[in-house]
């Protein structure tokens, strides 16, 4: 069941340089969302700017009605939501969007997160946990402070591994290179990967190499959500001999297998 | 005061409110099912629909202005024979009069459109789309010529019995000339406006945001053209108008009516706010017992002298 409801900020903190946690109090959605799925949060009142903003669900409480958000401020939409404070109201849309595909239990399963794009797989990690996978969460940032989890203050609970571009916290390089050490290795049964396109271009190369079934969690620019306007479509394989199809991230995913996407 | 009248009609489409949505912004209407009462609806105008189906632009397809959004989708739609199979059959759920969006590539793809949707029952007339901004073929390059224009109407007016919008582009020099030339020609009512055509850059990357490169304009920030334009043609001609353009508030949709509209279309605020259509109803009724108006029909044009 999707909703929009106004809902009340519970918590709004700084987890690091221009990376907010957003608690909302919002138990209609909370009740119903599961991992890869997305809100669509009205930041401000006014009409300028005028769109909403989709973040994706870093976690819930249900038993609370709690609904946590992990987003980084990237222009005028996101600077406003960081400025709203504990009791202020939001208009919030969800839960949109097609999540994850759980695999069955026992799995063995890498999550790959770039940057502020690891928010969902705190979520599907929780998840997976719960249904007895094993888990390994690889996180990739710029710096140690650009870092959004893994890292002291904000940890989490399954195995989890860090790659800094700058070298300041982990291994000195990209995620994708944790990932191929991994899948060379002990291998995996799945691998969920939600981050900036160069990072999941590559991490398709490496499935598709390994053998690797994966899911991607796409980005675009969104109007409507609820895929009325059409806006937010990726480029995707094409059935029935069409070169490729359009597809809307925001019914059509924005969890899309590795398979379905055209990277170019 | 006892509730006032809302209903209108459109060149025999009735109307139970003025509202109806913008083409492209509100689906094939199941998408906001969730959110609003479609039996509440006074239309529903559904998104551009051609013969064949169509893969649309590349994206980025749209792009954030002040107040506004630029969008070029390129009229990505599944074709008027899924349409008329899938989509229209779920809307005729609904007490909801459905006015079918066409565009084409030829004056004969309107004509073939037109005599295709004639025969469906459950479709309340037809939108001329010769306005859209985002496609090479077909679209404004009908919208921007009175002749062209008249051409299309002519050729859809001689191929379905059903009342006939065309929507108008404000990208032109004259809007009240296409206006005349369309009525002329035989339309039943007009729609306006379509987007304003615009564009934006991305200065790091120093390239257009769309992949398109232009775009249309749509939202709040342009309401005062929209207004204008209708404002022009109730003046110049006797013909129904369903105004459109930036309308966020039932505030804004009693501009259109009193500038001339008899109906007005939700676009792109629906994507701000999925229950604005339902929202706008009701701002509408509430300003008509606190004017003490008891029919709408009342204010439509009443701001003219």
């Amino acid at each position: 069941m999707v909703a929009d409801v106004p809902a009340n900020i519970v918590q709004q903190e700084q987890v690091g340089p221009g990376q907010y946690r957003l608690t909302l109090y919002a138990p209609a959605i909370a009740s119903y969302a599961v991992p890869g799925q997305f809100v669509y949060i009205r930041c401000a009142d006014s009409l300028d700017p005028l769109l909403r903003r989709p973040l994706s669900i870093h976690g819930v409480n249900r038993k609370e009605g709690k609904l946590f958000l992990l987003y980084q401020v990237v222009g005028r939409g996101t600077a406003l939501l960081a400025a709203r404070r504990r009791g202020e109201r939001l208009g919030v849309m969800g839960p949109l969007g097609r999540g994850f595909t759980l695999p069955e239990p026992g799995r063995r399963v890498i999550l790959v997160g770039g940057g502020i794009g690891v928010a969902p797989l705190v979520f599907l990690g929780h998840e997976l946990v719960q249904r007895k996978n094993q888990v390994c969460l690889l996180v990739g940032a710029r710096s140690a402070d650009q870092l959004p989890v893994g890292k002291k203050g904000y940890t989490v609970p399954f195995d989890h591994a860090v790659a800094t571009d700058d070298g300041s916290c982990g291994h000195h390089g990209s995620v994708t290179d944790l990932l191929e050490k991994m899948l060379a290795g002990e291998g995996a049964d799945m691998v969920y990967a939600c981050g900036p396109r160069g990072m999941l271009r590559q991490t398709a190369l490496l499935l598709v190499r390994y053998n690797v079934p994966g899911e991607f969690s796409l980005e675009e620019r969104m109007c409507c959500g609820v895929g009325a306007c059409l806006s937010c479509v990726c480029k995707t394989a094409g059935n029935g001999g069409k070169p490729f199809e359009y597809r809307r991230v925001c019914v059509e995913g924005p969890v899309f297998r590795t398979e379905q996407l055209v990277w170019d | 005061m006892a509730k006032p009248s809302l209903a209108v009609n459109v060149a025999g489409i009735r109307m139970k409110n003025p509202v109806t949505t913008a083409s492209g912004t509100f689906g094939f209407g199941s998408e906001y099912a969730p959110f609003v009462d479609l039996n509440r609806l006074g239309a529903i105008v559904v998104k551009g629909t051609t013969l064949l189906p169509r893969q649309g632009n590349p994206p980025p397809r749209i792009v954030e202005t002040p107040a506004g959004i630029l969008n070029a989708i390129g009229l990505q739609n599944p074709g008027v024979d899924h349409f008329i199979e899938v989509a229209l059959p779920y809307l005729r759920q609904f007490d909801l009069p459905v006015i079918v969006n066409i565009a084409g590539d030829s004056v004969e793809d309107y004509a073939a459109l037109a005599a295709r949707l004639d025969e469906v029952p459950g479709v309340a007339g037809l939108e001329v789309n010769i306005s859209c901004p985002n496609v090479k073929k077909g679209g404004l390059a009908f919208g921007a010529d009175p002749d062209s224009a008249a051409a299309v109407v002519r050729a859809v007016k001689g191929a379905t019995r059903l009342p006939v919008v065309v929507k108008l582009s404000p990208n032109v020099t004259s809007i009240v000339r296409l206006a005349e030339a369309v009525v002329e020609a035989g339309a039943d009512a007009l729609s306006m406006i379509n987007t304003l055509l615009g564009m934006a850059i991305d200065i790091r990357r120093r390239r257009p945001v769309l992949a398109n490169v232009m775009g249309g304009l749509s939202g709040p920030a342009i309401r005062p053209v929209a207004v204008r334009a209708v404002w022009q043609v109730y003046q110049a001609l006797k013909v129904p108008i369903v105004g459109m353009g930036g309308i966020v508030t039932a505030e804004d949709a009693l501009e259109f009516i009193m500038a001339g509209a008899t109906a007005v279309a939700v676009g792109t605020a629906n994507f701000i706010n999925p229950r604005a259509t339902m929202d706008i109803i009701d701002g509408i009724e509430r300003f008509l017992v606190e004017e003490g108006v008891p029919d709408i029909q009342e204010l439509i044009g009443a701001a003219h002298m």
